[in-house]
């Protein structure tokens, strides 16, 4: 009797051992989402700011984005940002010890407001931060509401400055674009020799020298992603420099270089298997009426494994899209939008890892950095669902 | 009758299996020839030899000659691609390409650089004719050849090996995969056929052999052990096994 | 006879492309082997980093690197190996099955810096385990475990079903079968999965970033939640953050050779095992 219990309780450890991927899953779901979401409910200024005028400025309201330019001293006059005519003055809240005493702001900065009020009464065309606690009775002036992190912002805004003062900007569209140059790159370089090779293994090759072949191929796929990086650095990163002659040779192209190496692996292994699954008869058919070999993989074979190969792109690019060490130590990491191949470029996984650790815990950047994590997670969910759809649909 | 292919002292063997054992006949032409013989027995190897279709596959050794009209076709200056495009190919199974059944009748028209679409146009329409399957497909040449039924991928699979005018067609058990009704079909056209090419065909099925060939081969362990006219071997064989195998008694 | 041209210049490329490939592969390895043999000692494994990581040698990185890979496996293994013997002997086809197939190939795709964000989110930080051995450990063990899962199932499905009824036949239950006659005669196909895990283990740098690893500490790690340093984050610091990079840059050569060692050693391994099961 307690033997029977025994045995169903280790079936049931065995059960429940089965369910801990999709548990997983789950929990990664709630972990990346609960952080990322997050980090829209945010405001864009610092934690215990708030932005303030002078109560006759007729601004209600800026947008992150206008009020980091306006800290950045891109505008001068007020109806450049939908105010009035005014010159456009900043004071920097650092710079206030220029302009009061300290007894005037106080041992404990308590008398701040009061400072701020007073600038402001002589400065109306001003703008400053003030720290929050200090808005008390004494302060009179008109905080500005700043709108918070918004969907459309962070993926149509530019910039990413997200540990500048006092408004940082999180605008991820560099690094979305940055990711999608560097992959694009490196699977338009690595799907001709994969193809190449995955042919060449499947139809050309004698059997006894593809025996030697497939652990090589499968020995590129082993070797770690850091290591790819390294010999990105002091290989492939000072050739770039010298053959383009630039100033530094960390560029997309470097990245797209070592991706390809790196999807080179998955592309040939899945082509090779499709074309392997090309019925032999097929290939006989198509000889006995006078095709040549190579006219019988053009027109007969790859078409027939073509969801075969369509599938190795897709991974390819999922690899690479995904891919953090090899092409943080390569790329060069700017948040800018590039413009060729030769400039560098920052991809979501090298922000991460790059980030990651000076983001205080739970602050706004730590959660944007989520944020970049979720697209991630959902871009290799939606990668790996239609490969699923695919090869089910195919059986 | 005049002679197509001449097999003499064929010896043929895969590794070390020796498949098939100093072989000599000769195939007329235009008539239908069958291989007969339990599985095994090598008479599937004789017939992808005759287009050096076993070319493909590693680590083979051949001894003795095939001649066809003559010439030796495993002689060094062999034009492979002029061979197999003399000599049609039809499968045990119906293997039409994943394209439409238009083009699947002009891939090896096209591949032999067949360029003007009038011709193409007009042979794709002959050689369906003669596959009698014309009528059944001629409004739905741009589908996907593999919507047809079996029996019709057959007769397209035969299509399209008749348009390139080849002059000899091998049939790997052609009817094999097939039913009742589309294999009278198939057989039907065999006997069609026969008048302009020259057919081998490798059967399982000795009725099958015994109403469309001429001439009818016998193998057995990779040797020939009698040929003949169907006529003679089926009702009067000379040799006791070739009696015993089509009275069903082995194989 | 244009044709047969045509098809010999193509082929001829494709063997290029491919002879490309495979050139590219040794001259990574030989690459790396080259500079790193000429660091590669007995010192060089066995002692500290000396002099801001430019001399000395490699030791913490090595102990980090195996205990990771020992503490992932712990975790990793027995799990991995139970789910795949419940999905390949006791669910059936349904819906239930397809649900945890897709989640497994879709834990296999998850980039692994994704894993990195989400074990610190929680091991390192709900669950207080702070950087340390175990966070690591469990955040790699996610990681492989869609390995391990996989190759045991296929493992499993290569036993041929007669053993499991003769087994039965002779009165045994599903249990005691799959412990006794099925599992052995699979364990060296699920053994390669290990080694192939742990291979994997050895290289992986974005999972470890934030759960475990670290720049550079003077000893050796005293429990498992201590941080530990490991092979490729250290390769990663040499190559990019060390204090003088010039200087180090044998270190990083040494390394690089140390973790390919790793990884190519698990990889022979594995095809060792394969190899004499057939």
């Amino acid at each position: 009797m307690i033997k029977k219990y025994f045995e169903k309780l280790q079936i049931a450890l065995l059960a429940i051992s089965s369910m801990i991927t999709t548990v997983t899953i789950f929990l990664i779901v709630v972990f990346l989402f609960s952080y990322g979401i997050k980090f829209f409910t945010n405001s864009s200024i610092e934690k215990g700011y708030d932005i303030v005028v002078h109560e006759s400025n007729p601004i209600q309201k800026l947008s992150p984005v206008i009020l980091q330019q306006i800290f950045d001293q891109e505008y001068t006059f007020w109806h450049e940002v939908g105010g009035n005519q005014d010159s456009l003055e900043i004071l920097h809240f650092e710079d206030l010890p220029n302009y009061y005493t300290e007894e005037q702001i106080g041992a404990e900065f308590e008398l701040v407001g009061a400072c701020i009020t007073d600038y402001l009464s002589k400065h109306p065309n001003a703008i400053t931060i003030i720290p929050s606690i200090n808005i008390d009775s004494s302060f009179k002036g008109k905080i500005v509401e700043v709108a918070s992190i918004k969907f459309t912002d962070v993926f149509t805004t530019q910039k990413w400055f997200p540990t500048s003062k006092p408004i940082a900007l999180f605008g991820i569209l560099p690094m979305i674009i940055g990711t999608l140059l560097v992959s694009f790159g490196a699977i338009v370089l690595a799907l001709p020799f994969g193809i190449a090779c995955a042919i060449y293994m499947a139809e050309i090759m004698k059997s006894r020298w593809r025996k030697y072949l497939k652990p090589t191929i499968e020995l590129l796929a082993g070797i770690p992603s850091v290591v790819y990086g390294f010999f990105g650095l002091v290989v492939i990163v000072p050739i770039i420099k010298n053959v383009f002659q630039l100033e530094v040779g960390e560029t997309a192209l470097a990245g797209s270089i070592i991706l390809a190496i790196m999807a080179l692996p998955t592309i040939i292994t899945i082509t090779e298997d499709a074309i392997q699954n090309v019925p032999n008869s097929v290939r006989e058919a198509s000889l006995s009426l006078g095709a040549s070999k190579w006219q019988t993989i053009l027109y007969v074979v790859l078409p027939f494994a073509k969801n075969g190969i369509i599938t190795a792109t897709v991974l390819g690019i999922g690899r690479a899209i995904g891919e953090t060490m090899a092409v943080l130590m390569v790329t060069g990491n700017s948040a800018i939008i590039p413009n060729s191949f030769l400039q560098p470029v920052r991809t979501i996984p090298a922000t991460i890892a790059a980030e990651l650790g000076e983001a205080p815990f739970g602050g706004t950047h730590f959660q944007a950095l989520f944020t970049l994590g979720c697209i991630l997670f959902l871009f290799s969910m939606g990668i790996n669902l239609y490969v699923n759809y695919t090869s089910r649909s195919k059986n | 009758m005049s002679s197509k292919i001449e097999i003499t002292n064929l010896n043929f063997y895969y590794g070390n299996f020796h498949a098939l054992k100093n072989i000599s006949f000769t195939i007329p032409e235009n008539q239908v020839t069958a291989f007969i013989g339990p599985s095994g027995c090598g008479k599937s190897t004789l017939l992808r030899l005759f287009n050096r279709m076993n070319d493909l596959i590693e680590d083979i050794h051949l001894d003795g000659e095939i001649k066809i009209d003559g010439k030796n076709i495993y002689s060094r200056n062999t034009d492979l691609i002029q061979l197999r495009k003399n000599i049609g190919m039809v499968f045990q199974k119906p293997n039409p390409f994943s394209k439409t059944i238009f083009e699947n009748v002009a891939y090896g028209l096209k591949v032999n650089g067949v360029k003007d679409t009038n011709e193409i146009n007009s042979q794709v329409e002959s050689a369906l004719t003669k596959a009698a399957l014309w009528d059944e497909v001629k409004d739905k040449l741009n589908k996907s050849a593999l919507a047809l039924s079996g029996g019709q991928q057959q007769r397209l699979c035969i299509a399209r090996c008749l348009a390139v005018r080849p002059e000899i067609i091998l049939m790997d058990e052609p009817a094999s995969a097939l039913d009742p009704i589309s294999t009278a079909k198939i057989e039907e056209l065999i006997l069609e056929l026969k008048s302009k090419y020259t057919i081998i065909i490798v059967t399982h099925n000795m009725q099958q052999a015994s109403r469309i060939s001429d001439k009818t081969a016998f193998f057995y362990l990779g040797e020939l052990i009698e040929y003949g006219s169907t006529n003679q071997l089926f009702t009067a064989p000379k040799i006791e096994r070739t009696q015993n195998y089509i009275t069903g008694r082995f194989g | 006879m244009n044709k047969y041209i045509i098809e010999k210049i193509v082929f001829w490329v494709f063997r290029l492309m491919t002879l490309l490939v495979v050139g590219i592969l040794v001259w990574i390895l030989g690459f790396i082997a080259y500079h790193g043999i000429q660091v590669l000692s007995w010192d060089f494994l066995t002692k500290m980093p000396e002099e801001g990581m430019t001399k000395g040698g490699i030791f913490p990185a090595i102990v980090g690197t195996v205990c990771l890979m020992v503490g992932s496996m712990i975790f990793a293994f027995p799990t991995g190996v139970m789910s795949a013997i419940y999905l390949n002997e006791f669910l059936g086809e349904g819906k239930i099955k397809s649900l945890i197939n897709l989640m497994t190939d879709n834990l296999a795709g998850i980039p692994s810096i994704v894993f990195g964000l989400f074990g610190m989110a929680l091991f390192v930080n709900k669950l207080h385990f702070g950087d340390s051995i175990i966070a690591g450990s469990l955040t790699l063990g996610l990681l492989v475990l869609p390995i391990i899962i996989r190759t045991t199932e296929t493992a499993l499905k290569s036993i041929d079903d007669t053993y499991r009824h003769a087994s039965y036949a002779l009165g045994a239950s599903k249990l005691y079968t799959i412990k006794n006659v099925v599992l052995p005669m699979a364990m060296p196909n699920v053994i390669t999965g290990l080694i192939l895990g742990m291979g994997r283990v050895s290289g992986e740098t974005a999972p470890i970033l934030f759960t475990a690893a670290a720049y550079f500490l003077p000893q050796l790690p005293d429990s498992i939640y201590d941080q530990v340093m490991a092979l490729p984050y250290h390769l990663y610091v040499l190559a990019t953050s060390g204090t003088d990079i010039e200087t180090a840059r044998p270190m990083a050569y040494g390394t690089a050779l140390v973790l390919i060692l790793f990884v190519l050693f698990c990889n022979l391994a594995a095809n060792f095992i394969r190899s004499i099961k057939n």
